[in-house]
């Protein structure tokens, strides 16, 4: 009982990253009918977006210390963060050390704009063209996305650590009153599932409950009729691409703490958010979040010892193997509706 | 002049090809060693061989995406699985190439028959996705569980405790083909220039050649004219009654075999096989080239091959003496703002300009460099016609 608790909460933070990714995915596919494989880019961007942050906060200036010498016996030059000079020590070590969940309030307008640009410049001119056409252009938008950060950052993945509040695990088995030591949980590993959840909730509530959203919706079940109807459908799926960019930026900023981001990181979440949408059901959001965390946690039994004793090599391509199940059993995925790219 | 089933215009173009590809090595070295220029030649062993390998693979993947427009995104998986065959050929007979590439090409058919059979019950994006998926499962598996197969993170190379029971006494200790070994060459000075000919270069060379005429032949026969027919519309050749699964099925073995085959190559020119070889990106890296260069022409994945690993190779070697010296001539406000814009692009960064380039080619030229050359001629023929009517057609150089 305790090792099956233990693989669901150690699968929620990897499905929460999947389905915020999907989520952005799908939204696209639904509103604008574009197959998007940059969008693994924007979630790295939202990532390195945190890392930007970090290092704007610890940019610093030599100082001597009169009172203290270094080993030669010279006055030591200390380094002194710019933030600590004008907020006093306290702000600017606090300000240092939440830079990661700061960095979020950065991270939506700069994905807004990153998301309206795409859209608006590219993305555009390719809604009536075949998928195969979209999937290449954002495949090189991509490659490009990618080698820019991989430029300015270096091709190393850089560490960026949670709060220190935050360091060390919580013993969550205690809790649900099994033994201490039982079942031990990161406690960053929360906070990104307590995030994603309030991002998921947003998003859904978005649209559901405001009269855009509503629109939205409407566009997405049919987009002409809407647009008879005298309403702008056009400008308002570019603002959910731009919501989808901001989501996927979101969840990567929060995950920086888990994975140390690097330049390729994107395409490796590209490549499991697609096969998510695709088991999710094309379309269809419920899905998207559902085969998200249904993913993540089917990969994380996988990877106990007693199931690859049995099955080995099964966490590696568990995923796989469930899409092409999927697939080829019920083609629209699990929640999608009928008719929408059964093909 | 006929020959080999083909007509007069398509045996010209298979003539032109052949000369092409067998001058290469002159071809590509047009500048004197030691001259500011010598950069830019391309014409050593390595790097011809990887434009016939990597034509060779191109021209495979083009006859399942050019002619059928299936998008395939887990190639590389083939190509992984041809090489593997190839070194595990080397470790249990010996060092003759043609053991290893026979075993590669059938065992990546069997390979792309099982995938295929799977994958192609979809179609459009979800079957990217299925092959995506394939070659994604057969590259993890390859790092982990296969290790005493792929000899995982490693690579898998021949060791000197391995049987290799066909080496005699004096059987050569690198990769051969009946004795010729590979990575000799000849090298002949003219001049200021060096020219240096390859085994490998033309091993690889006569191989892509009899591909190449492979692939001209299919493009050209009834089956191929089935396969376009699904390209157009697949919906209404099966309302005609006609089950188009066989075909692309068939389309599919013969470009897994197409990769089988360059993997094949790549292991018979350096004694090597890994796994990141089958990883999805070096598959998107076969569809770039098809795409840049034309897909659904003859011509184009080879054309987009060779450009991709020149400027790879070219751009990649770019550095800031180089920069320097080209910009020297500019007042130095100017110069230095070229050189830190020209860092985007050269050195580690050339995969910026490959993804750029491959979305203007998208955005702007559906049809590769193949169209690019045609629009270019077809403007040089109207100008011409408009001046004294003469037929003279305008071929676009390479």
């Amino acid at each position: 009982m305790d090792a099956i608790i233990l693989q669901i909460l150690n699968g929620l933070d990897k499905g929460s990253a999947y389905a915020l990714i999907a989520l952005g995915l799908t939204l696209i596919f639904g509103t604008l009918g574009v197959v998007n494989f940059a969008h693994g880019a924007l979630f790295m961007i939202g990532a390195f977006v945190a890392v930007t942050l970090q290092r704007v906060f610890s940019l610093s200036y030599d100082q001597v210390d009169p009172t203290k010498t270094d080993f030669l016996g010279n006055p030591l030059v200390v380094q002194i963060p710019y933030i600590e000079s004008w907020f006093g020590p306290e702000v600017g070590h606090w300000l240092m050390d939440w830079s990661v969940p700061l960095a979020i309030i950065a991270a939506i307008p700069v994905m807004l704009i990153v998301g309206f640009v795409m859209e608006r410049g590219l993305i555009k001119h390719f809604y009536k063209r075949p998928h195969a056409d979209q999937i290449l252009v954002t495949f090189g938008l991509a490659i490009v996305l990618q080698e820019l950060v991989k430029y300015f950052f270096g091709a190393n993945p850089i560490q960026t650590g949670a709060p220190d509040a935050f360091a060390g695990s919580m013993d969550f088995g205690v809790l649900l009153g099994f033994d201490p030591n039982v079942i031990i949980y990161p406690y960053w590993r929360l906070v990104y599932f307590g995030f994603a959840a309030l991002v998921l909730g947003g998003v859904f509530a978005f649209l559901q409950f405001t009269t855009f959203g509503m629109v939205v919706r409407a566009g997405m079940a049919d987009r002409e009729t809407v647009g008879l109807l005298g309403i702008n459908i056009d400008r308002r799926f570019t603002l959910m691409f731009g919501l989808a960019a901001a989501v996927a930026g979101m969840a990567g900023v929060m995950y920086t703490p888990i994975l140390a981001p690097n330049y390729h990181m994107g395409m490796d979440f590209l490549v499991l958010s697609f096969v998510v949408v695709v088991v999710g059901g094309m379309g269809s959001l419920p899905g998207a979040v559902a085969a998200g965390f249904l993913l993540g946690i089917l990969q994380s039994f996988a990877s106990m010892n007693e199931i690859k004793s049995l099955i080995p090599g099964i966490d590696q391509v568990i995923i796989y193997l469930v899409a092409i199940l999927i697939l080829l059993t019920r083609p629209r995925g699990l929640l999608g509706r009928a008719g929408v790219m059964e093909d | 002049m006929k020959m080999l089933g083909l007509s007069r215009k398509d045996t010209t173009f298979l003539l032109i090809v052949i000369a092409l590809t067998l001058f290469t090595p002159i071809l590509l070295q047009p500048f004197p060693e030691g001259s500011g220029l010598a950069t830019f030649n391309a014409g050593y062993p390595d790097l011809m061989q990887r434009f016939a390998i990597f034509g060779i693979f191109a021209i495979g993947f083009n006859i399942l995406f050019g002619l059928t427009g299936y998008l395939s995104f887990g190639h590389a998986a083939f190509l992984g699985v041809g090489s593997y065959s190839v070194v595990w050929m080397y470790k249990l007979l010996g060092y003759s190439v043609v053991p290893g590439i026979l075993l590669a090409v059938v065992v990546s058919a069997v390979f792309a028959l099982v995938i295929g059979f799977i994958s192609l019950r979809r179609s459009g994006i979800y079957f990217s996705i299925l092959t995506l998926a394939f070659a994604q499962m057969s590259y993890n598996l390859a790092y982990s569980v296969l290790t005493p197969l792929t000899n995982g993170e490693t690579g898998l190379q021949v060791y000197t405790n391995d049987p290799q029971v066909l080496m005699g006494e004096n059987s050569p200790t690198s990769p051969h083909f009946f004795g010729i070994v590979m990575n000799e060459s000849s090298k002949l000075n003219v001049g200021g220039w060096e020219f240096t000919f390859n085994n490998g270069y033309y091993f690889t060379a006569i191989v892509a050649i009899l591909v190449f005429y492979l692939s001209m032949r299919i493009f050209r026969s009834p089956f191929g004219l089935m396969l376009r027919a699904i390209k157009t519309n697949q919906t209404r050749l099966n309302y005609t009654g006609l089950n188009s699964r066989p075909y692309t099925l068939a389309a599919f073995v013969i470009s897994g075999m197409y990769a089988g085959l360059a993997g094949a190559l790549m292991a018979s020119m350096d004694p090597l096989a890994g796994a990141e070889r089958m990883q999805w990106t070096a598959s998107g890296e076969v569809v770039l080239m098809t795409i840049l260069g034309g897909a659904g022409t003859l011509m184009g994945p080879i054309l987009g091959a060779g450009f991709i690993k020149y400027f790879e190779n070219i751009f990649s070697k770019i550095n800031d003496n180089m920069l320097h010296q080209w910009f020297a001539w500019m007042p130095d406000g100017i110069e230095n703002f070229l050189i830190g814009v020209s860092h985007f692009f050269v050195g580690k960064s050339w995969h910026l300009t490959l993804g750029l380039l491959f979305m203007l080619v998208v955005i702007f030229l559906p049809g590769g460099l193949v169209e690019g050359g045609q629009r270019i001629a077809r403007r040089f023929r109207s100008r011409k016609s408009k001046d004294d009517g003469s037929e003279a057609q305008t071929q676009p150089a390479e």
